[in-house]
């Protein structure tokens, strides 16, 4: 591997980090443009009916007038899948995010949201201090890299929650802190969206198993059996809370409940609850080591 | 339920006592935008705002702007963020600079009913994130002021044909987040008995 090739494949991925943050904020994702023209139909109530022809009206000119769906651009979160022979040290990759990033929100130009956590000065275009924030997986016989851009909106993100349920709570608590979580946020973090469910590990895990939840392509279920017929489960009672679309009442109060679950330590029973708005902005491409990247790769 | 045209800023109260909760409005004339930082500014730090808020429409804003060369903003992309942080500011609001109406997304919780009864004033919905279509029904950024505090500076935007909003919170003591919350707390009960 010479030098110039590691160099060339770290400017391809800040291409691929740039195009992909602009992506995801303008081009909503077809599998999210077909829930919420489900969501429209299925709806009964006239305010909650309003809110879903309005945000139709709004993808479209978003789609005519290349124009941004949501003003949030978020905090930018890419999900990284990394083979083990991917040319690209992980850490020249997290460099290359950053300065994706950066440039999108200076060439485009992006509203800046990021700030010093205690000064609440801007931190620079979009990066600060451990931003933008990059989950990582890392993948034995493989040479490729896979990077996914989720702009989270802080809307949905303030309505974050996480409860250390006990072992004699079960299932049920984790039913019923889900669903009084979800009636708490009202209209707050923008439904209907996809309510993210992490469960097990540590509190720590649990939440970030929320956030994996939400970057998943929306109605997709969890491969363990058990765990899909609670998302069935969950996503049928969230719906019956009348919460409505952008809290005003009515029959869809979430598009989607995704949830990830981690193995435990017997005396635990964590769950986490990560929100992702109706505007639930996701754009992914592969990466192969020398550099090609294809942009319509959903991983 | 009805549907109105209210043009801001307002002087006559009827404009806003005719609105009910559930109604559908659209807006026209001008609009103020605002946020944290600038309300952080006139209340916590006591600054007097260099805008007139007199029967003014305040929209919870933080919009994405471009600078041009002449020293004017052009929009790129304005949308409304939430207004629950905000909601402390209210009354005095209403009380001291005479806004008429607030409009973000999400709802105010019921802390603010009884100032926005006292003072005739009125919560418009809009829906949170439909940014692009915002962006078409703001015909101009006619002026800022608070230019520091980027983006959270106080904005006067002319717009035309601006909603629809719903009326979330009336000037007669009624919400539809009151309503709403306290179905779906009783409706908890129900699903939990099932579990």
């Amino acid at each position: 591997m010479s030098i110039d090739t590691v160099t060339d494949l770290a400017g391809v991925v800040e291409d691929a980090a740039a195009h992909l943050y602009v992506w995801a904020l303008k081009d909503i994702p077809q599998d999210l443009r077909d829930a919420l023209a489900a969501a429209r139909l299925r709806e009964t109530s006239v305010a909650g009916k309003r809110v879903l022809e309005t945000i139709h009206r709004n993808v479209n000119i978003a789609d005519s007038e290349n124009n941004l769906v949501c003003q949030d651009t978020g905090i930018a979160v890419y999900t990284c899948r990394v083979g083990e022979h991917f040319p690209l040290h992980p850490t020249r990759i997290y460099e290359s995010l950053r300065n994706g990033t950066a440039r999108a929100t200076l060439e485009h130009p992006l509203r800046s949201n990021a700030v010093h956590t205690i000064t609440r000065e801007n931190t620079g275009p979009n990066i600060g201090y451990r931003l933008p924030i990059v989950h990582w997986e890392f993948i034995e016989d493989w040479d490729g890299l896979d990077v996914k851009c989720i702009p989270k909106g802080s809307g949905s993100e303030n309505m974050s929650f996480l409860k250390m349920c006990i072992p004699a709570d079960g299932v049920n608590g984790i039913k019923r802190f889900v669903l009084e979580s979800i009636v708490g946020a009202g209209g707050k973090p923008c439904p209907p969206g996809i309510v993210g469910v992490g469960i097990g590990g540590t509190a720590d895990y649990a939440m970030y198993l929320a956030k994996e939840a939400i970057t998943r392509p929306v109605g997709t279920r969890n491969p363990d059996p058990l765990v899909a017929q609670l998302e069935d489960e969950l996503y049928g009672l969230l719906n019956e809370t009348g919460i409505g679309p952008m809290g005003l009442g009515g029959d869809v109060t979430v598009l989607q409940c995704h949830i990830e679950h981690a193995d435990t330590h017997m005396t635990l029973n964590p769950v986490a609850v990560n929100y992702q708005c109706w505007a639930a902005r996701r754009a992914s491409a592969h990466i192969s080591p020398t550099g090609e990247t294809d942009f319509d790769r959903e991983f | 339920m009805a549907s109105h045209t209210v043009t801001f800023p307002v002087t006559d109260p009827q404009e806003i006592l005719k609105l009910k909760a559930g109604d559908e409005v659209t807006v026209q004339g001008h609009i103020i935008g605002i946020r944290d930082r600038t309300q952080i500014r006139i209340f916590d730090e006591k600054v007097e705002p260099p805008m007139d808020l007199k029967g003014a429409f305040l929209l919870h804003t933080a919009p994405g702007v471009r600078k041009l060369e002449s020293g004017k903003y052009e929009k790129v992309c304005i949308g409304t963020t939430t207004s629950a942080r905000m909601v402390r500011f209210t009354e005095p609001l209403g009380r001291q600079y005479g806004v008429r109406a607030i409009c973000g997304k999400g709802g105010f919780p019921d802390e603010a009913i009884a100032p926005m009864h006292e003072l005739g004033m009125v919560y418009f919905a809009i829906v949170g994130g439909a940014a692009a279509l915002e962006t078409t029904q703001i015909e101009e950024i006619e002026d800022v002021m608070w230019e520091e505090l980027m983006p959270e500076c106080l904005w006067r935007f002319r717009v035309k044909d601006f909603g629809p909003l719903t009326v979330g919170i009336d000037a007669h003591g009624n919400s539809l987040y009151h309503d709403v919350q306290t179905r779906a707390q009783a409706k908890l009960e129900e699903l939990f008995a099932r579990l």
